[in-house]
């Protein structure tokens, strides 16, 4: 009995202690820089604050961030759509090994992602040739690299994999009797897809939306590479670079203004993502 | 294996009753290839293009191999740290119960959303002498700043959530009878832990660190302004070699320096699908 007490006290003190480690750890990793970001951002006062997000840089920053963001999201969902039904419905063999490219963005440098396009469709590209001939067909200049073409293709490179990932195992969970038997019955792919699939997939889906959104507004290091005039192909995190390097206080300060607007849009994806996790946990249960 | 064998040929007779196959698969790899694997490949055609003399000069000047020294080194060790802490927060947020829990459990994420170079300025701003951070640091005599300690801190707080979201489910499955046995042949909690829950928890471990790891690696956005980037000091990584050669039209060299860093994640990635290929098979064995 003694002893028992003993062993209880014993974890409960390690109990204490690891709550009390991790919390200290979340709290100096995580919680003190989001705090620091909207503390910087506003050293200067509220109004300069306004002025700093309605400067002509940030302003166009802004713009470039939104086009590649909504097309990167466009071209992920349809892509995440269409390869979660090759790689769950059917299959075949070298499944493995797609599904496994499909995730190469995730697992790369995002500056060697700038690279590649440089590579493929810049000067020395072997794309080159091909683009110049396009142009002078079509009449007019075709420029990816250092322009706005290149950066919406790299926000969609390092955001590729995000929808297809999250339908996946939704997907494959979930199993294909149904869909079966809508086909055998004579149903078409399309009307498959919208009265079976997608009721089930909705919410991963819009999931996946959001999370790839967040991820592309923020990318950094491939547009980076692949955008050097400010003003006219910087996005938001480029201008932020450029705010906080120019070193006087007033530009970091801005930049931190900028920076606030991120931070609380990824605050907001955060709390999304719970209440669309209870969401679907709930669908789940009433299905 | 008999059941493997059942498995093709069941997987061979299947019919395809579910239409779309062709569309859906055709689009998938058109849309691969063009936007990632394409521009990939040409990054490794151009890098073999070299001649091998070429290649070997510019993976090896002692600016290019610092690089790779620092940013493996650094990513291991946050690796490291990532896993200790991973899974205690795992630990934690899976066994017990207080308050604030669903908040810790959300904050857990807030690395993956949060834009890199936004952590980068904010973490530099800390840790300088006169930060936050930086300043009670500086007082024990620890500079964080434009040192290799500074990346480190860097790639800690944007690997955090891999291996907290590789241990945490696979502890909530854990199958409760493994420690029953193990209390009752007489071990205290401390051994349970770590005889009979950490070697259960191996794979998930190894999977959280080796994504950790490998992001690390590549980190940019997040590292570079708090590493202070000088050549003297070593405080360069790969990312930001691969930027500068970039930023002074050297690509022979951007290239064979990404032709390694490509090489290494893609080791790293097919070492991770084995972990989980084995792990997935050990459970199915049960």
């Amino acid at each position: 009995m003694a002893q028992n007490t003993k062993e209880k006290k014993k974890t409960d003190i390690v109990r204490i202690l690891l709550i009390f480690i991790s919390l200290a750890f979340v709290a100096v990793m995580l919680v003190i820089p989001l705090v620091s970001v909207i503390y910087n951002s506003l050293r200067k006062g509220f109004a300069f604050y306004v002025e700093a997000l309605s400067g002509k840089y940030v302003v166009s920053a802004f713009k470039v961030t939104m086009l590649a963001t909504v097309i990167a999201v466009a071209v992920n969902t349809f892509f995440g759509l269409v390869a979660s039904w090759a790689l769950t419905r059917f299959s075949f063999r070298g499944k493995q090994i797609l599904a496994t490219l499909i995730d190469i963005p995730f697992s790369i440098s995002p500056v060697i992602a700038g690279l590649a396009y440089i590579m493929t469709f810049g000067r020395l590209g072997w794309a080159a040739p091909f683009l110049e001939w396009l142009g002078g067909l079509l009449g007019i200049e075709i420029k990816i690299v250092f322009a706005l073409p290149g950066v919406v293709l790299a926000t969609i490179f390092v955001t590729f994999p995000f929808v297809s990932r999250e339908l996946i195992p939704v997907l494959n969970a979930d199993g294909t009797d149904e869909e079966e038997a809508a086909a055998l019955m004579g149903a078409g792919g399309w009307s498959i897809f919208k009265s079976i699939t997608f009721p089930r997939i909705k919410w991963a889906l819009l999931y996946g939306v959001i999370l790839c959104t967040a991820r592309a507004l923020g990318e950094f290091g491939a547009v980076h590479a692949l955008s050097k005039t400010r003003g006219k192909t910087f996005t938001l995190p480029l201008e932020i670079d450029a705010l906080y390097l120019s070193g006087d206080q007033d530009s970091i300060v801005a930049s931190f203004a900028v920076s606030s607007i991120l931070v609380i849009l990824a605050v907001l994806v955060l709390v999304l993502r719970y209440v669309l996790e209870y969401k679907a946990k709930s669908a789940g249960k009433r299905r | 294996m008999r059941s493997m064998s059942d498995k093709k040929v069941k997987q061979h007779k299947k019919p395809r009753v579910i239409p779309g196959f062709g569309i859906t698969l055709g689009t998938t790899v058109a849309m691969l290839s063009i936007l990632i694997l394409i521009p990939l490949g040409s990054v490794m055609v151009y890098a073999f293009c070299m001649t091998p003399r070429e290649f070997w000069e510019n993976v090896t000047s002692p600016g290019v191999i610092y690089a790779f020294g620092t940013s493996i080194l650094t990513a291991f060790i946050a690796a490291v740290v990532n896993s200790v802490f991973g899974v205690i927060l795992a630990w934690v947020l899976v066994r017990y119960e207080f308050p604030g829990k669903m908040l810790l459990d959300g904050l857990i994420e807030l690395p993956f959303a949060i834009p890199t170079a936004v952590a980068g300025i904010t973490l530099s701003k800390l840790y300088v002498r006169d930060g936050f951070l930086g300043a009670p640091l500086a007082r024990l005599g620890i500079t964080v700043s434009y040192t290799h300690i500074g990346i480190t801190v860097a790639m800690i707080f944007v690997g955090i959530p891999f291996v907290v979201r590789s241990v945490q489910p696979v502890l909530e499955k854990l199958d409760p009878q493994f420690e029953e046995a193990s209390y009752i042949l007489g071990a205290d909690s401390f051994s349970t832990f770590f005889k009979v829950i950490l070697s259960e928890l191996m794979p998930a471990i190894l999977t959280g660190f080796g994504l950790a790891l490998a992001r690390g690696i590549g980190e940019y956005g997040s590292v570079i302004y708090i590493a202070g980037n000088s050549a003297r000091e070593h405080t360069q990584v790969v990312s930001y070699i691969i930027m500068q050669k970039l930023n002074y039209m050297d690509y022979p060299g951007a290239t064979a320096v990404a032709f390694v860093m490509l090489i290494i994640s893609f080791v790293l990635l097919l070492l991770i699908n084995i972990v989980q290929i084995r792990q997935s098979r050990r459970t199915n064995n049960i």
